[in-house]
């Protein structure tokens, strides 16, 4: 139990996808505008890379190691995340309209989200279990999720402050990330 | 390198059947006029418009919920492809644009001394900013850094200036201001917009009935912009040449600079910049929203009714008017004489309605004689307001007087006048009533050729509800004023003629209602006067005894006194469909009271046929101009300092005795030089709420 707890924290907090691991840095400064961009993406996020790391690892267990494909693991992976994250939407318009509403525009933008691979292939080279991949598919977006909505309170606050024309906008916004970045570093020596 | 191949082909596969029975299994219904205008939009998913994406955009602007050009990047282009789809006019799409609310800027004085942040919103965490004003611009310009257009700026008076060219409409700067002070609205909805409570508004703009935008309209004057201070007096009021000369002006009576100095003269300056328009032919564009479908009639071509028929169509109606005389105008045509008001000029104003086009007429029809309302449903309209003024005299309660030859009611008297054939009268003619209309019979009575023209009333001139100017113009006429006085009985000679009148002198008692003194007869104080022509000006009604005929649809109208009775806000009647407003829905009033109701009529009939919310926001401001009362609490002053007096300009008119004054019916009071204007338009303070220029 205690290794699942902390797979969960390493996951969330010192090995945070966004600041530590810079992954999915797009959806990062693109839906960090307002507060309720960066919950929907977040939730968006959770749900599909829970999906997503489910069926990677299948695809890894069932094909890919036995038939010793590993090299074509990440053209695999693109293919399979697509067509999972297209599905999804198809599936949701019909069952789930109002959550489909709700996510909106985020879901098919996952697509192209780096994290979500990122996150497969790390439960791919960690050699996690079943129930590993499971933890750690719901606490890296997690932890984006917790990255972004900071990110996103910042971001809504700079806008009211004094900053320098050169420096406005997305500039400022690197360099918040950044910092935001160093923070988090700090959380290396908890484990 | 086999297995990867025959993987690769087989995930591939596996994919695509897999998401093309998901897509019929889970197929949802959509209309597929949202793929086509998806198609047409941007495609950037860049939330411009306000939706989450273009596809809710698309299915956003196909449930008619978004105007065709709501996507900003694809623009005017995107727009007429997005209307050849859905098979609209793009080019009838109402613009929407930004606009600022408060003109306080610097003049706004301050609470406290603010160092913060440069920025309104963080200063409004304070105390909801150092502005002393609650609702005034902080100044900051969140809405100048929000403008992704480069369409706004702070200006040198220190409150936002939008540039109507640059702003695409997309409200960016609404939702930055914390205060609500920029607005971005479509010119339907500043029609709708009646005065509230919050709104910035100046004492006089909130007391005009017609709720004109008086500070905008002279602010445009100063700035030689004659054609866009007539469009911001077009808003509002469809008759601005005809108001122009015979309005009361009530706004004057508010007029901050008279605390100190004389008023402005609003009325003489909004006369001005609407013949100039006219005189220089200068093209005015009125924007029209797109088509509705609806139809509505318009029983009665009067003033309410011109106004209910521009705003209607300016909403996107069709319209219909029907007019039982054969001219537009109603009682300022056949009620207001040609010296006060020629009818050339009327038929100016009248013309610029109807050229709005999609206002059908047609005239020398009488409601409840040659069509009624079956008649009108039957014809497929949607709704019927009915403006049919008070034609109708009232009674001075005089013994014969329905008999007796040379008694004659105003409403007669001046109509036919109107119609050019006019009443042949005697050397002395008597009038009754000390209203506007007394006065129009009175001047009139001098120019159709009578020696000695007599005014009777039964209080004292102070008390008379006339305008000053026109009691004044009387008495350069050489009108004689017999006051306090109650007629009682007609003399006449052996045919029926009148010959005289036989009155008792008054006596002022308590005061009334009204808050004027009545009047109290003293006993044995006849006095006679000889007269030819004795006319009836006390006061109109409402023919509306079709109303008490059974078994038609007409009859479940609610009369009193004549009038018809609706709700005062939505000015909706007993039956739903029919609406009234003007003379005929209470007691007869001011010009520029039925264009405001107009208006009001207007809203209601739109809210009507869309099927929204008819009620009047709670926040509605109602201001009493006649008592000078129910104005936002803090606008109107007690006094102001520190104003230079500079006395307004004179009324230029007629010299007085001229044969040209007494004896033709050429137009007395005349428009006053762009000179006069301008020094005129120089002294008015651009109040907003409270803030006003000291200097001016």
């Amino acid at each position: 139990m205690g290794d699942y707890i902390l797979l969960a924290v390493g996951a969330i907090l010192v090995n945070n996808i966004l600041l530590i691991q810079y992954l999915g840095n797009c959806p990062f400064l693109g839906t960090s505008k307002s507060m309720d961009n960066a919950t929907g993406m977040a939730m968006a996020v959770v749900f599909v890379l829970a999906m997503a790391g489910i069926v990677t690892w299948i695809m890894e267990a069932v094909f890919l190691k036995p038939l010793g494909l590993e090299y074509i693991r990440t053209i695999v992976f693109i293919v399979v995340i697509a067509a999972l994250v297209q599905f999804v939407e198809i599936f949701m318009k019909k069952s789930m309209p109002a959550l489909y509403a709700g996510l909106g525009i985020f879901l098919p933008l996952i697509t192209t989200n780096c994290a979500v691979m990122g996150v497969c292939l790390i439960n791919i080279k960690e050699e996690y279990n079943f129930l590993e991949m499971l933890v750690s598919s719901l606490a890296y977006p997690a932890g984006f999720g917790l990255a972004l909505i900071l990110f996103a309170g910042l971001r809504e606050r700079i806008i009211i402050g004094r900053v320098p024309g050169p420096l406005q906008d997305v500039s400022i916004a690197l360099v918040t990330a950044g910092f935001m970045s160093l923070s988090f570093l700090g959380f290396k020596g908890m484990i | 390198m086999l297995e990867a191949l025959l993987l690769m082909l087989a995930l591939g596969s596996v994919s695509g059947v897999l998401l093309g029975i998901a897509s019929k299994v889970f197929y949802v219904w959509e209309d597929p006029r949202i793929a086509l205008v998806t198609d047409c939009l941007a495609g950037a998913n860049c939330g411009g418009c306000g939706y989450t994406g273009c596809g809710a955009c698309a299915a956003a602007i196909v449930a008619g919920q978004a105007d065709v050009g709501a996507c900003i990047v694809a623009g005017a282009g995107g727009a007429a492809k997005v209307a050849a789809v859905l098979g609209l006019e793009a080019g009838a799409a109402e613009p929407l644009t930004s606009q600022n609310t408060c003109t306080g800027g610097f003049r706004a004085p301050e609470k406290f001394s603010y160092m913060g942040v440069n920025d309104c919103r963080a200063a409004y965490l304070l105390y909801a900013g150092a502005k002393d004003c609650a609702v005034g611009c902080l100044g900051f310009g969140s809405c100048v850094k929000a403008c992704l257009f480069g369409a706004l700026e702070i200006g040198p008076e220190g409150f936002p200036v939008v540039d109507a060219e640059k702003c695409v409409g997309c409200g960016a700067c609404e939702k930055a201001c914390p205060k609500g002070i920029m607005q971005v609205t479509k010119p339907s909805d500043r029609i709708l917009h009646m005065n509230l409570v919050d709104d910035r508004l100046a004492p006089c703009r909130q007391t005009c009935p017609a709720e004109i935008n008086i500070p905008k309209y002279i602010h445009h004057i100063k700035n030689k912009e004659y054609d866009q201070a007539y469009l911001t007096i077009m808003e509002r009021n469809p008759l601005p040449l005809s108001t122009g000369r015979v309005c009361p002006h009530p706004c004057e009576d508010a007029c901050r600079r008279a605390l100190a100095d004389d008023p402005v003269s609003i009325n003489q300056l909004k006369r001005f910049c609407s013949d100039w328009v006219f005189d220089n032919a200068a093209q005015v564009k009125i924007p029209v929203a797109p088509d509705t479908g609806y139809k509505v009639a318009i029983v009665g071509g009067g003033p309410s009714g011109l106004t209910a028929a521009y705003f209607l169509r300016r909403l996107g109606h069709q319209v219909k008017i029907f007019e039982w005389l054969p001219e537009f105008g109603g009682m300022i045509y056949y009620g207001i004489p040609e010296y006060r008001l020629p009818k050339a000029i009327l038929g100016k104003d009248v013309k610029r309605i109807l050229d709005l086009g999609g206002i059908d007429v047609k005239t020398g029809v009488k409601f409840g004689v040659d069509f009624d309302l079956e008649s009108l449903v039957g014809g497929g309209f949607d709704a019927v307001l009915m403006t049919i003024g008070a034609m109708n005299h009232a009674s001075a309660r005089i013994p014969d007087e329905d008999k007796v030859k040379g008694v004659i009611p105003a409403t007669t008297y001046l109509r036919r006048q109107g119609l050019g054939d006019p009443m042949p009268i005697g050397k002395k003619v008597g009038v009754i009533g000390g209203g506007n209309v007394a006065m129009d019979c009175l001047r009139s009575s001098i120019r159709l050729g009578a020696e000695k023209v007599y005014c009777l009333y039964r209080r004292t001139i102070k008390e008379m509800p006339a305008n000053q100017v026109e009691i004044e113009a009387c008495k350069h006429e050489g009108i004689e004023f017999v006051t306090l006085c109650t007629p009682t009985k007609f003399l006449t000679d052996d045919e029926g003629n009148l010959t005289g009148i036989e009155y008792l002198k008054n006596e002022l008692g308590e005061p009334d209602a009204s808050g004027r003194r009545s009047p109290v007869a003293v006993k044995g104080s006849e006095t006679v006067i000889e007269i030819d022509n004795f006319i009836l000006a006390i006061g109109q009604t409402t023919d509306s005894a079709f109303a008490d005929e059974e078994g038609t649809a007409v009859s479940r109208l609610e009369t009193k006194w004549g009038a018809i009775m609706n709700d005062p806000d939505t000015h909706q009647t007993a039956i739903p469909y029919v609406f009234t407003s003007g003379d005929c829905a209470g007691p007869p009033g001011l010009l520029v009271a039925a264009i405001g109701a107009g208006r009001r009529a207007a809203r209601g009939i739109h809210k009507y046929l869309m099927g929204e919310d008819m009620a009047m926001p709670e926040n509605r401001l109602r201001v009493d101009p006649r008592r000078m009362s129910g104005h936002i609490p803090g606008t109107m002053f007690k006094s102001i300092e520190g104003i230079e007096k500079k006395g307004r300009i004179e009324q230029p008119e007629l010299e007085p005795g001229t044969y040209e004054r007494q004896h033709t019916y050429a137009e007395v009071d005349l428009t006053v030089t762009e000179e006069e204007a301008l020094k005129e338009a120089n002294r008015c303070m651009h109040c907003c709420l409270t803030c006003y220029d000291k200097d001016a």
